[in-house]
């Protein structure tokens, strides 16, 4: 009896209580107001925003729009709030059939949430790529059980689709275009990225884990059968931001990662970097988290097809710089660059990287490999992959298995 | 191709009693009174139902902040009835330059313990009252104030539970809101300026975007630092720890001159230059900024706490700033606040950059000036 008096009170109170002027006091009453197992609709439309929506505290909840480009929450002209939606401390939320757009920070950002799903949601900052787009698309950061599932990123001046500090994560057929990083997983555990296309980004792929965080360490990714293609966009990210750093035509980087498998993957026409692996001190940024660990080892890169055109890599930024006075590859790119900097505890008596800490390069269609080895001022540079020809043990994720 | 991730997906049929229809057709804002009532109602019934509250646990939020007998007389005048104990704080977060009355009702037959770091410890029943207003002409508060909110934390025994009311126009009460409202307010400065800006109140999810300590809901303020400081009490001028103290409701106290006590930001008398700035940063920036706040995931914590340099932003790269890090490279680049984003941040009045995230629209230019000065002293 009690439920069907809150519901009709609910339904009076919403189907009278607001103008259509009114609909960001609408949505967000609606937000606050929803029950623990209920589905929250949106009507089909545009609808415009002049600050972040958020819920708090929630269970087994669904944010559910009538469809990608039917349903669609603009907040263009925002004057409060930095995001678009924020989704804070809950179990078992899903948002999805949706377009939101143009927020001044980011889009969607979901903190301390174990189980949230994002299906058929695009998050985009029309117009021009622009430095003056928010940094992040879609962004559960110290999220468990994540999945992002035929989503589309565009225009993001950090990420596209960022997964910061979480677990367990899944992101799949989805897409992602004009961010400066496409897909990111960064400090981030047990997460596979497959089926995505991810292009003309300035980075396609990114798995990074970086120092002074709370989840400090990240690993056991696997990236496969995604086609990155064409990642060459000039990057627009504001300075001071590790993406910054990321030079334009890069498909997949590995910074300071740890137990990452890169497989069946299209790399195509990404014109500096196909595949990187890069240790933190190529950022060139000061380090002082004594629990940091700043070196990648046990990566492993097989199988994939890669290809790009007879052109020159990216003469912009340091790495820019890097490529025309340090490498000077001409239009001879190497598809996979490895900067040489190792750990000296991986290495055992002979001066061998232990099994298990490898970088192993194998078996990927038109393989060409280079050692950089910036550690000595690049003098020791090499094309020589036989050190690399290993197989390492597949990643097993916890939930997922391919 | 079906989830591999068999608890990823919420339960498949939520229920029909929980599916909100918002297929409202548009009515105009003069629905008013009935509006707010149905409004209140369902509130009445949505706390009942989700927050599992017994009849002897709680008592149901108020529709309008006069029901509770906080005030005697004149609600506007703000004169609180005995057991009601004003306080205020050393140094306040700032509110686009809205002046704060705070207050405490402690339960009867309850005390406070004491708490030398974190906020005191206020029994369950408490409530924390405060009320934001704005001088009419802040050169002569004779001219009289427009009071904009005023927000209750109350202490239950779920936790902490925070409600907001908005004050009439007539100024005769102030009526429970959930949503947020935006109003336009005006006055004049100390520089004799008139000023006219956007005046925000927080939704309720807004409350606990600072008001949370691991997602939960916290109070910020009244901390053994923050009281450690003197107030005019009807009766006289007298520390507020010690007035806490004498009247009964504060336990546990060590001898005052043990208490840590707060500098107040724009008094030079009470502490340096950089322990009025540490001031300022934790009561504006630390309450998410801190280790168990909102803002952990940034690495950046600004409490008052904090001795780690990375930690408080010192050559500390941004992680998640986006456009906020205004191309610097550093939270905080000792001697040049130019190249600080911290600075750029307090500075921009942009929701896309600026910091604190929520609950400004103008900048303190004063607090800034201060934090800008610290910086640039520092070798």
């Amino acid at each position: 009896m009690k439920k069907i008096l809150v519901c009709s009170v609910l339904m009076i109170c919403l189907q009278t209580g607001f103008s259509q002027q009114n609909i960001q006091k609408k949505i967000q009453t609606q937000l606050i107001m929803a029950e623990n197992g209920s589905i929250v609709d949106l009507e089909e439309g545009t609808f415009t925003f002049s600050s972040s929506l958020s819920m708090e505290d929630k269970k087994n909840i669904i944010i559910r729009g009538k469809g990608m480009d039917k349903t669609i929450l603009s907040f263009k002209g925002q004057t409060e709030g930095a995001e678009g939606l924020r989704v804070s401390n809950g179990e078992n939320i899903t948002i999805e059939n949706m377009t939101l757009q143009d927020s001044k920070g980011d889009l969607i950002k979901t903190m301390n949430v174990k189980g949230i799903t994002f299906r058929n949601v695009k998050v985009e900052w029309t117009g021009e790529p622009s430095e003056k787009n928010g940094g992040y698309g879609l962004y559960p950061v110290q999220c468990q059980e994540v999945m992002i599932d035929n989503c589309v990123a565009i225009g993001a001046s950090d990420a596209g689709i960022y997964v910061g500090q979480s677990k367990n994560i899944e992101v799949k057929n989805s897409k992602a275009y004009h961010n400066v990083a496409g897909i990111e997983i960064e400090n981030s555990l047990y997460a596979s990225v497959h089926d995505c296309e991810s292009y003309e980004n300035t980075g396609g792929i990114l798995v990074f884990d970086l120092p002074d965080l709370v989840q400090k360490k990240g690993g056991f990714c696997k990236v496969f059968n995604n086609h990155i293609h064409d990642n060459n966009f000039p990057n627009f990210a504001p300075k001071g931001n590790i993406v910054a750093s990321v030079p334009d035509g890069t498909g997949i980087l590995l910074l300071a990662a740890n137990n990452v498998e890169i497989f069946e993957n299209k790399i195509i026409n990404n014109k500096s970097i196909g595949t990187g692996i890069i240790s933190y001190f190529m950022t060139e940024k000061p380090n002082n988290d004594k629990e940091y660990y700043p070196y990648p080892t046990a990566i492993s890169i097989h199988d994939n097809d890669y290809q790009r055109q007879n052109t020159r890599p990216t003469g912009r930024g340091r790495m820019g710089l890097m490529f025309r006075f340090k490498l000077k590859f001409g239009k001879d790119v190497p598809h996979i660059l490895y900067d040489g900097i190792i750990d000296p505890q991986t290495l055992d008596a002979q001066g061998n990287t232990l099994a298990d800490k490898k970088i192993c390069v194998k078996n990927n269609k038109n393989q060409s490999f280079v050692n950089i080895d910036a550690e000595h001022d690049f003098k020791g540079i090499s094309r020589d992959v036989s050190k690399h020809d290993c197989t390492l043990e597949a990643i097993k994720l916890v939930r997922n298995e391919k | 191709m079906k989830s591999k991730y068999k608890n990823l997906t919420p339960d498949p049929s939520p229920t029909e009693r929980g599916v909100i229809h918002p297929t409202a057709p548009p009515l105009s804002r003069r629905g008013g009174l009935g509006v707010r009532f149905l409004l209140f109602l369902s509130l009445l019934i949505f706390s009942f139902n989700s927050l599992h509250l017994s009849e002897n646990q709680a008592t149901a939020p108020k529709m309008n902040l006069s029901e509770y007998g906080f005030f005697k007389g004149n609600i506007a005048e703000q004169k609180p009835v005995d057991g009601v104990v004003p306080y205020a704080l050393n140094t306040p977060l700032f509110s686009d330059y809205a002046e704060k009355l705070r207050f405490v009702k402690i339960p009867e037959g309850k005390t406070v313990t004491y708490n030398s770091t974190e906020v005191l410890d206020f029994p369950v029943g408490t409530t924390i009252i405060k009320t934001f207003y704005y001088p009419n002409d802040f050169r002569d508060v004779s001219k009289g104030r427009r009071l904009m909110e005023t927000r209750l934390l109350v202490h239950e025994e779920s936790g902490w539970k925070a409600l907001e009311y908005v004050w009439n126009d007539e100024q005769t009460d102030a009526v429970l809101e959930v949503a947020g409202e935006t109003k336009e307010v005006s006055y004049v400065y100390l520089d004799g300026k008139k000023r006219t800006q956007q005046y925000s109140m927080p939704n309720l999810n807004q409350c606990k975007g600072c008001h949370n300590r691991s997602e939960v809901m916290t109070p910020i303020g009244p901390s053994a630092r923050q009281l450690n400081g003197d107030f005019a009490y009807e009766q006289g001028t007298e520390n507020q720890l010690v007035h806490l103290q004498k009247i009964g409701l504060l336990k546990d106290m060590p001898n005052l001159k043990d208490c840590p006590k707060l500098a107040v930001w724009n008094k030079p008398e009470t502490g340096t230059l950089e322990e009025r700035s540490r001031a300022w940063l934790d009561i504006n920036c630390a309450h998410c900024h801190n280790p168990k706040g909102p803002a952990m995931t940034s690495g950046l914590n600004l409490s008052i706490h904090e001795s780690n340099p990375t930690a408080l932003g010192f050559d500390k790269s941004p992680v998640a700033a986006g456009r906020g890090s205004g191309n610097r490279d550093y939270d905080i680049v000792r001697g040049n606040p130019d190249k600080s984003i911290l600075i750029y941040r307090m500075e921009s009045t942009d929701p896309g950059i600026m910091m604190p995230e929520v609950g400004r629209k103008a900048t303190h230019k004063e607090g800034v000036a201060l934090v800008r000065e610290w910086i640039k002293s520092l070798k």
